[in-house]
């Protein structure tokens, strides 16, 4: 098992917790608010969370493993979402996550050296009027092409510099 | 209007459920209201899963009070105090402004305590899904707002008489819950008029894909499919021929041709072989593979799949292993009738809908191209030029002229010759990206 760090749970956090404490079934809504803070579940986190919920450990990656939405790695600073639903694949979304593969070396559920960018792939988003899709730091890009890819990844690039 | 004046416009108005399966509304709210027991709940299944479409978005971030009142109505029929909306934690502005129109609606007085002054209490909370498509599946919902693993339970109980926390709960889709407020305040009768014998009322789906006009569309039940593809959504684009509808999703199967005139509703689509679904509509045009798109809804379903009972775990995983291996080109004939008895056997012993439907994208095209299926079997070609290991590219000598674009081109780099002499590729080295074909001016990169 790999040494923890300790991690403390931001105030937002706390206080969504002590909001939701007393009601059934809120492991999932906590897990959302700690993903939001952190971008993913650290296991530091997990860990206190579980002790602070009285809920096992067990439990807690039961629920977290199942659904997946939950992250157990850190993400980029700018994760790129490529569309993987129908309508997205139809118009070619596995040719967009092959490039971003080549742009940026590094395959899909991995993070580039630098942090910068992760790459998933992620069922539908919604958007299908607009395929193929990818999604930027919750940033929609529509009717997407390889040759496309350079300038939106530079732009998210220059964004998290500043 | 009593609890029994609102089932009666119900029953009138013969709304059935906008999820897919088309149950009537009125018959789910009546078992719920009869059902006995102290608490009772309202839920609404905002997790619009079916990759490829997107009708309960638009409805959430467009009119989300139509669902709030609705789940309000129905809350003071069957007798529940607490409602749920267990919404897609993918859709961040659908959420943003369900909240707000909860606040909105509870500082109006229209949630609440005390609700108008009449003494009925009702409050909404919203629940986030996490990216599991079998939530959508009634049972695993609720077991998933009870703050447990999304897994179906074997039905019955029904949720209607044994829902959430093991209470009488009604549990309706995003757009059955928008149709009840027009049904109550312009009258079941007019609701009636709309649509067919059978299917009352309109229906959205989400026309995408190979379309010239994507997007949603809303058609009174009973307009024929070329209606939709050719009038409302323009036709094909780029001169390219139609092949067929995919309705419903990864559950439902193909509308080809040859049935573009079939009324859109339940039952005549079932008897084509796939379904109504909750409105996806994804157009196919001859550029599409049939086998490859089978396998993608397989990958998907395998992926979704929860795992809790074996027909939908181990036949899902057969059934994709089986289609890979068509499109790669070790298929058998064989292969073709292993697939049907599995498929039969998940559609009869699967535990939920999702196991029971998921064979549905392969059987249903079955049917219908069959002729394709056997190219990719017995000839080791796809037709659509869309498996990769089944094409191959070559230059015609005849036609290149030696201009060099495509070595250019190539990724790889495996095109050579000199200039203004036939080039050639080095199949060793190929990947099958098709640039060379996409780039050539002179028809002279073959794909066969």
């Amino acid at each position: 098992m790999p040494v923890t760090e300790e991690l403390t749970l931001p105030e937002s956090v706390q206080d969504f917790i002590e909001k939701w404490r007393d009601k059934p079934g809120n492991l999932i809504m906590v897990l959302h608010k700690v993903q939001e803070a952190f971008g993913y579940v650290p296991r530091g986190v997990a860990l206190e969370l579980a002790r602070e919920l009285d809920v096992p450990l067990a439990k807690m990656y039961d629920i977290i493993t199942f659904y997946h939405f939950f992250k157990l790695e850190k993400p980029g600073r700018n994760p790129v979402s490529v569309c993987m639903g129908t309508a997205c694949y139809i118009k070619g979304g596995q040719d967009l996550i092959a490039e971003l593969e080549d742009l940026l070396g590094i395959g899909l559920n991995a993070v580039t050296e630098d942090g910068e960018f992760s790459v998933e792939a992620v069922r539908c988003v919604g958007c299908c009027g607009l395929a193929p899709v990818l999604v930027v730091n919750e940033e929609i890009h529509g009717k997407v092409t390889k040759e496309k890819l350079p300038e939106i990844l530079a732009k998210h690039r220059e964004v998290s510099a500043e | 209007m009593t609890p029994d004046d609102v089932i009666s416009a119900l029953k009138t108005s013969k709304l059935r459920g906008r999820g897919g399966a088309g149950f009537p509304t009125w018959m789910k709210w009546n078992f719920t209201k009869e059902a006995t027991g102290t608490a009772k709940y309202v839920v609404c299944n905002a997790d619009e899963g079916d990759p490829g479409a997107y009708m309960d978005r638009s409805v959430l971030e467009g009119d989300p009070h139509s669902v709030l009142e609705s789940m309000a109505i129905c809350g003071r029929t069957i007798g529940a105090a607490q409602g749920y909306i267990y919404i897609r934690a993918e859709y961040p502005l659908a959420i943003s402004r369900l909240e707000r129109a909860i606040a909105q609606a509870g500082d109006m007085g229209l949630l609440g305590k005390d609700i108008l002054g009449s003494g009925f209490d009702f409050e909404i909370e919203l629940r986030l899904g996490a990216g599991a498509f079998v939530c959508g599946e009634e049972t695993a919902l609720l077991a998933s707002i009870e703050g447990e693993r999304g897994m179906p339970r074997p039905r019955p109980p029904f949720p209607s008489v044994k829902g959430l926390w093991g209470r009488p709960t009604v549990i309706n889709n995003v757009e059955t819950w928008a149709n009840v407020p027009v049904i109550i305040t312009r009258g079941a009768e007019w609701f009636a008029n709309i649509g067919t014998e059978d299917s009352t009322g309109t229906k959205v789906f989400a026309l995408t894909g190979r379309i010239e006009n994507s997007g949603l569309v809303e058609v009174p039940m009973g307009t024929s499919l070329r209606d939709i593809v050719f009038n409302i959504g323009g036709g094909i684009p780029n001169g390219k021929a139609f092949k067929a509808v995919q309705t419903g999703g990864p559950s439902g199967g193909v509308i080809t041709a040859d049935h573009l005139d079939t009324p859109i509703d339940y039952t005549p689509l079932q008897e084509l072989g796939s379904i109504m679904g909750s409105g996806g509509m994804i157009v196919m045009d001859e550029t599409d593979c049939i086998v490859d798109i089978a396998k993608f809804y397989l990958e998907f379903t395998v992926e979704e799949s929860c795992g809790k009972c074996a027909p939908c775990r181990i036949g899902g995983r057969k059934l994709y292993n089986i289609l890979t291996g068509t499109t790669k080109g070790t298929g058998t004939q064989e292969d073709i009738e292993k697939m049907r008895t599995i498929g039969s056997a998940m559609q009869k012993a699967s535990l939920c809908g999702l196991g029971q439907t998921a064979p549905n994208p392969i059987l249903s095209p079955l049917r219908y191209f069959r002729p394709e299926y056997d190219a990719h079997i017995n000839d080791k070609l796809c037709p659509a030029g869309v498996c990769k290991d089944l094409i191959r590219f070559e230059i015609l000598t005849d036609k290149c002229i030696g201009c060099g674009v495509c070595a250019r081109k190539c990724p790889v780099g495996c095109i050579s010759g000199e200039r203004r002499e036939p080039h050639e590729i080095d199949q060793s080295q190929c990947i099958k990206c098709g640039e060379c074909f996409e780039v050539c001016k002179f028809d002279a990169v073959l794909r066969a």
